[in-house]
This record gives C-alpha cells, structure tokens and sequence, in this order.
C-alpha cells in the first residue's frame, strides 16, 4: 500500500546537486507530533529541506506542485492566526488546498468531541490536519482515531515542533552551526510549548541549553534533560550565544506565579543594557506575539541582534519542508473518474 | 440449600492462619464444620486454591445517577467475575449517599442483583459539601459501614476533627482521600519530571502526605479511627508507619496501579493511566511495596471507577479521573505481589479477606465454621491475557489491556451459592439440589 517515494524522490525539487551522494532514507513518519521524537538526523532532514524551499519564496512564481490535489485542514482549537496563516501559505505554495476549521473546546463541549469534529472533517475528505489545541497530548490522540496525516502546531504546553524546528533553522542560519553554541531560552518555561520542542531540538543537535526565569516558571525538574537551571539573567548573560526570549502566557497562569509584570520586566526584560553584557554577535529570538515592554524592549525588538523576522519567513519554509516530507506518506489520493 | 463439598483444594484463610490441602463443606449456605453426610455438589479444586471471599472496600459503582458507566447490578457482577465477593461502595453518586434512604437504597439495589454483597459507604458531610456533617448514626441505621467524601476529601480540619471524634460512636472508620486540593489544582498527573516533559498540569505528592500528616494528628488527638484511601506516596507510607508505630489507631489500604505502574506511561497521553491521586515515580512504587511488606498497608482494594467509553476518550484534562480495577485486582497482585515474591500468599490474601472486613466491621473474610459460605477459589498458575471486551463491568477503562498476567478467579461461592464459574470443575452429584 505504501506509495511513499524513495529517500532519493523525498528530496525537494530545488534540493541537492547531480554530484550529491544519496541521502539515507532519514524521513519515514507519518505524522509531525514533537521534536521528542525525532532523531537528529530527522531534525536535520527537516532543516535541509527547508533551505531549499526558502529559494522558493524568492522567486516571483512562489508555487510548485508538490502536493497537487491534496487537502490540507487546519483544526484550530485555539487561536492563533500567525500559525494558521503560515501553515496556509506553506500549504498553497505546495499547490495544496486549503480549508480551515475554528473552534473553542468550550464550544464542543457539548455532546461532540474534538475527535468526532475531526472525523467529520476526514469524511469530507482530507489528507493532512494541522492541528492546535490546548491540551496536550490532544494532536496524539487524534492521530489514533484518523487516518489522516497530523501536524502538531502546538498543544498546550506540550510541544510546538514547527517553531522549535524554525528556531533551529534560524539559529543555524545564522551561526551557521547550532552543535556548541550556548543557548538561553528566557521566561515562561513551565507553561511553554516551544521551550519544550526547542529543548528537544537544540540538545539533539547539541547546543547547551540554559533555563533562565523565575523559579515558579522554570521548573527544576527539566535538570534532567541535560539542561542548566538558572534564576539570574545577569549570571548567564556574558555566556550566551543565542536567547531566545519567550512570552509571558498570561492566559495560562493560574495567578501568583510572580508578584507583577512590572517586577518580572525589571529581572528579566532583555533591554539594550542587558544585551550590552552579552556577546557582541548575540542573537536574540522571540517566537511572536511578543509583549514589547514586557519580555524585551521595542529597541532590542527592532535592533541589529533580533531575528524576529527572520524567524517568521523561516518558518514557512518549514512549513513547507514539513508537508512536503509527510506527503510522502500520506495514503494515495483516490482516483478521479 | 445444597451441600457443597469443595475437594482437594489448598485451604488459605488468614483469619485461621490456615495453608493446607482439605475439603471444604459448605451447608445451608455457611461453612461447617466438618464433613456433611452427602454433598448435593462437589468442586474439584485440585490444584487450587480455596480462600474466604475477597473484599474491596473501596469501589464506585456509579449507581443512582451515572448508570450509564456502571449499576449496582454491573458492578457487583464484574466483582465476582474478579473473585470478589463483598464490596464496600464509595458514596460519591448522584445523589451522593448522605441519607438513611439513599444508603437503604444501594443496600436494596445489592440485594435485588444478587451478584457480590454490596454495603454502602456514607457521606462524612452533608451533599458531601465539606460544610456540615451527614447524618452518620441515621446512614449506620440505613447500612452504612463507614463514611467517606471520596472523589474529594474533607479539606476543612474542623470537620474533619469533629467526623472522627462523632464517628467513635458506632466504631466506624472515616476513610479519606487525602488531598490537598489547594496544591493540586489543574492537576492531571503526578508533579515531577514526567508532568513536565509532557508539559501537563501536576499534582505533587506533597499534595497527599501534608493531608495525611494532618488527619494522622487529628486522629490521634480524637481517637477516632482513621482509614487512608489508595496511599501512594512514599513520604505518606512512612507517616503512617510512624502513626502505627506511636499506637494511633490509623489504617491504609493500595490499590494495583499503585504498586505496578509509574507516572511515564503518561507519555501515551493515554486517558487510562489518568487516575486520583496519579500514577506516581518509582521510588512512591517501591515504597508502596515496602509497605504492603511490613504492614504499614494493610489492605488491598481496587478504587474501581467506571467511566464509558466516550467519557475517557477524550483530551487527557477533559477525561475524567479513574479506571476498573475488580476484575484486575487478583491477577495484577499475582503478577506484582506474589510472583516476584514481595508477599506470600497468605499475607495478600490477608489484605484481600479478613483485614478488609474488619476496617468495616462485617462478619465475612473467614472460612472458620459458621461464617457465610462465601469463597474464592483461584487457579494460582493460570496465564492469560486481560480483554476489556470480555468484562462484566459496563466500562472498559483500563490501564491493562493486553496484558500477560498470572492467576485468575476460577469459581466463586456467595453465601453458599455458586455464583461464578469458568466451569469444569463443578459436578451435581445429587439431583434435588439446585447450583447456580
Ligand atoms: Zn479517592
């Protein structure tokens, strides 16, 4: 049954020159649930795929036909347009179709489960769900009751693979390697999904990863992934070759986590005095909507060290290499009469 | 009545610290005392083992209320198929059992199901509220056998204080499921590393021993008997092996998935390994062995807790907290307690039988001459594979499935009728007699 093409067919169309051994047969999933998973080879099959669809969005025709006569879901249990949105381009320079479905848990609740939803949206026929949920563990579940391929875009504080894959991308981008480097990943680590895939990530391809926050939003349990701990910015600053600067989830604090935002700023906030005290060619990441004011400040949002911009043009590259890679595996489309 | 002879069997019963092969004679529905003149029945139990009747003082049965994840009759059919015969119901239904009549009620269902006995357990408070005590002498007079807020526990101390002191009246036993709720809120899981890889909202064991801690004092200070519900902490086993230690008259009872699962096969984010209180680390497993080993755990129940299907298939926080547990019970303490050696057979059968009836003072759990004919007779070396399609219970949320597990309830006998069997080893001797 399996029409999934062969390491040297999985390669993108812009990938890989005549001379170029063939590439191991690295990508054979079905589904894109977390960084936990995957090997670094996987990770790094993502990346390189990545580079080769970004040359895409520089030409002035920006579609090929990669997934031609596919249907592409986006489920959408929480909102997040910027996700949705490039999940929706990726998609469409695949020459997917797209449809997208929106819904509040709470407005399911109601006899109807989120599973049901989504097997009513398979049963009008659909090849790939991008699915985004509050719960985690939810994208997982759904894998087991439909037969259509599942994309994570982020559940709950479980994981967000396509921003922990996009940060890796950036980070590689520009440093050119991620293997060595020291990277913060600075705030709310307990409540956070991409601190979770981007721990995943950067420890796989071996970065050193370094926990910074308040105690009651960096957990010292996460010790045992292999990563450092610490609750002062000022001791971790001079050490860091990236930070990657996380948002406050004010939606997901269950009060008291700290004192006030005017408190947490004051500690953690990274500012153009802060950056001062860290490497010359730092590299400051926030995966957006970044509360300016709060987490860095509009000048250091702005400046020569954020890649914030970067971050989100990568990020449909990936997006792209993703779907690309998982089309691979999806069942054949039915024959048209 | 028919005469029962049940022959060839190995005879456990703690109560009697008795381990011997003889026969067994059941008249009238109790045991006798010694051979009758002629047996209308008789049970091969070669081979077998022939124990007094299990007992789980800890079970949900859902009825009234929530009859479309379990009734009475349901869940005291997938006891005996489990092999137990007496179960003691947890009062959290809709309505909660916090009168005379809704206790009379479970104790009237019970009867008309004619599966396993069923006792109620009452309400500590009122609506189970936490506010204002039940009428706990009207719910004895209903049948109740102790009292309980489980699915919650009683978080005001005050409460608490004066539901151990008032309790001493009948000799009855509060049973507590401790919790702290202030620490455990939209909590799914166990707090530690695992709730936090997974990024799912945690439940730490501190949670369980501060309340333990507090109710062991309380009981001290009352003299009321205090019973802690599905321990699972390690920290709470040493409080109350210390309470033991300084004559507080404090009891503690575990359940299965407490001594054979950890809280990483939450990875899944399988609904079936969401229970109250989680699935804990390995060190909370090893010391929930250890005290089932020296008695710091005298009891073993199941915590039974039916949902249907649709309930637990969905996300893991919408899911509700639980699994089955009676048809499990006996061969996941083979498998986990008795195989790799950490109890004898005797010492489970214990904490199955004759300890259980006493926490809630009823006159079963004993084969010594004159008690009810209930028995549980165990193929102890029978190997086979856990199906939830095959359970006679209506939910078929279980951790289990697919699992090898060693021995099983062959042929269970309530008061002296033959109400399960996996057949072959019953034979009517003589007509005129009725088995089951
Ligand atoms: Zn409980």
């Amino acid at each position: 049954m399996s029409t999934a093409p062969s390491a040297a067919d999985s390669r993108p169309p812009a990938a890989g020159g005549p001379d170029s051994e063939p590439a191991p047969p690295v990508w054979t999933r079905k589904h894109l649930l977390g960084l936990e998973d995957l090997s670094r080879e996987e990770i790094l099959a993502v990346l390189d795929t990545a580079e080769s669809f970004s040359e895409i969005s520089n030409r002035s025709r920006k579609k090929v036909p990669a997934l031609q006569g596919r249907i592409v879901f986006n489920l959408f249990f929480e909102n997040s347009t910027r996700t949705r949105t490039s999940f929706s381009l990726a998609a469409k320079r695949l020459s997917a179709d797209v449809q997208d479905f929106s819904a509040q848990v709470s407005s399911l609740s109601k006899g109807e489960t989120f599973i049901d939803t989504a097997k009513n949206i398979e049963a009008m026929g659909c090849d790939l769900m991008v699915v985004r949920h509050p719960t985690p563990g939810a994208p997982h579940l759904l894998s087991q009751h439909v037969s259509s391929s599942i994309i994570n875009a982020g559940d709950g504080a479980h994981e967000h693979p396509t921003q922990g894959l996009l940060d890796l991308m950036t980070i590689r981008r520009a440093k050119g390697n991620v293997e060595g480097l020291t990277v913060a990943l600075l705030g709310d680590i307990a409540h956070s999904r991409v601190a979770r895939s981007n721990i995943w990530g950067l420890l796989k391809l071996g970065a050193k990863v370094i926990l910074c926050g308040p105690p009651t939003l960096v957990p010292k349990a996460m010790e045992r992934l292999g990563c450092e701990v610490a609750y002062r910015l000022e001791d971790v600053l001079p050490r860091c070759d990236v930070i990657n600067v996380l948002r406050i989830q004010f939606e997901r604090q269950q009060g008291g986590l700290f004192p006030s935002v005017g408190e947490y700023s004051q500690f953690y906030m990274m500012t153009q005095e802060r950056v001062r005290k860290a490497k010359p060619d730092l590299l400051i990441l926030a995966p957006g909507p970044i509360n300016r004011g709060v987490e860095l400040t509009p000048e250091v949002a702005d400046g020569k060290h954020s890649a914030i911009l970067n971050q989100v043009s990568n990020g449909l590259a990936v997006r792209m290499a993703v779907l690309y890679l998982l089309s691979g595996k999806m069942d054949a489309a039915p024959p048209v009469d | 009545m028919p005469t029962i002879q049940i022959t060839g069997g190995r005879i456990i019963d703690p109560s009697q610290e008795l381990d011997q092969i003889a026969d067994l004679w059941i008249v009238d529905g109790r045991i006798a005392d010694g051979p009758a003149a002629a047996a209308d029945v008789v049970v091969d139990a070669r081979g077998l083992i022939v124990a007094p009747g299990l007992i789980d003082v800890h079970v949900h049965l859902r009825e009234p209320g929530q009859e479309d994840d379990e009734t009475i009759a349901t869940g005291a059919a997938s006891a005996l198929a489990g092999g137990v015969t007496s179960v003691a119901c947890m009062p959290n239904t809709l309505p909660p059992i916090d009168t005379q009549a809704t206790a009379e009620f479970v104790v009237l269902q019970g009867r008309r199901a004619r599966q396993a006995n069923v006792y109620p357990v009452g309400c500590v408070s009122k609506g189970r509220k936490g506010e204002e005590l039940a009428g706990l002498g009207q719910l004895v007079a209903g049948g109740a056998v102790a009292f309980t807020d489980d699915g919650s526990p009683v978080s005001n101390a005050g409460l608490m204080r004066r539901a151990l002191e008032y309790s001493k009246m009948f000799d009855l036993v509060i049973m507590q499921h401790c919790q702290v709720m202030e620490l455990t809120v939209g909590g799914v899981m166990n707090e530690g590393f695992e709730s936090m890889r997974l990024g799912l909202g945690g439940m730490p064991a501190a949670a369980e021993d501060i309340m333990v801690a507090r109710d062991i004092r309380l009981a001290e200070i009352t003299g009321g008997r205090l019973h802690i519900q599905h321990i699972s902490t390690a920290r709470a086993v040493e409080l109350v092996r210390e309470g033991k230690r300084r004559g507080i008259r404090v009891t503690a009872e575990a359940c299965p998935h407490h001594f054979s699962l950890t809280d990483d096969r939450l990875r899944t984010f399988d609904s079936n390994f969401k229970m109250n209180p989680p699935l804990r680390t390995a060190e909370d497993v090893a010391a929930v062995i250890e005290g089932l080993k020296d008695g710091a755990i005298e009891i073993l129940c199941t915590d039974h807790a039916p949902h249907a299907r649709e309930k637990k298939m969905r996300e893991l926080d919408q899911a509700p907290f639980g699994i089955v547990g009676l048809e499990t019970l006996l061969p996941i303490t083979v498998t986990h307690l008795i195989e790799p050696g950490h109890l004898s057979w005797i010492e489970a059968l214990r904490k199955l039988t004759i300890n259980a009836a006493r926490l809630i003072n009823i006159p079963k759990g004993t084969l010594k001459p004159g008690a009810d004919a209930d028995v549980t007779i165990i193929d102890p070396t029978t190997t086979w594979t856990v199906d939830p399609a095959q359970f006679r219970s209506k939910s078929r949320n279980t951790p289990y499935a697919g699992w090898e597990v060693r021995g099983r309830a062959h042929t269970v006998l309530v008061d002296g009728e033959i109400r399960h069997t996996l057949g072959g080893i019953v034979r009517e001797v003589r007509s005129g007699g009725s088995p089951a």
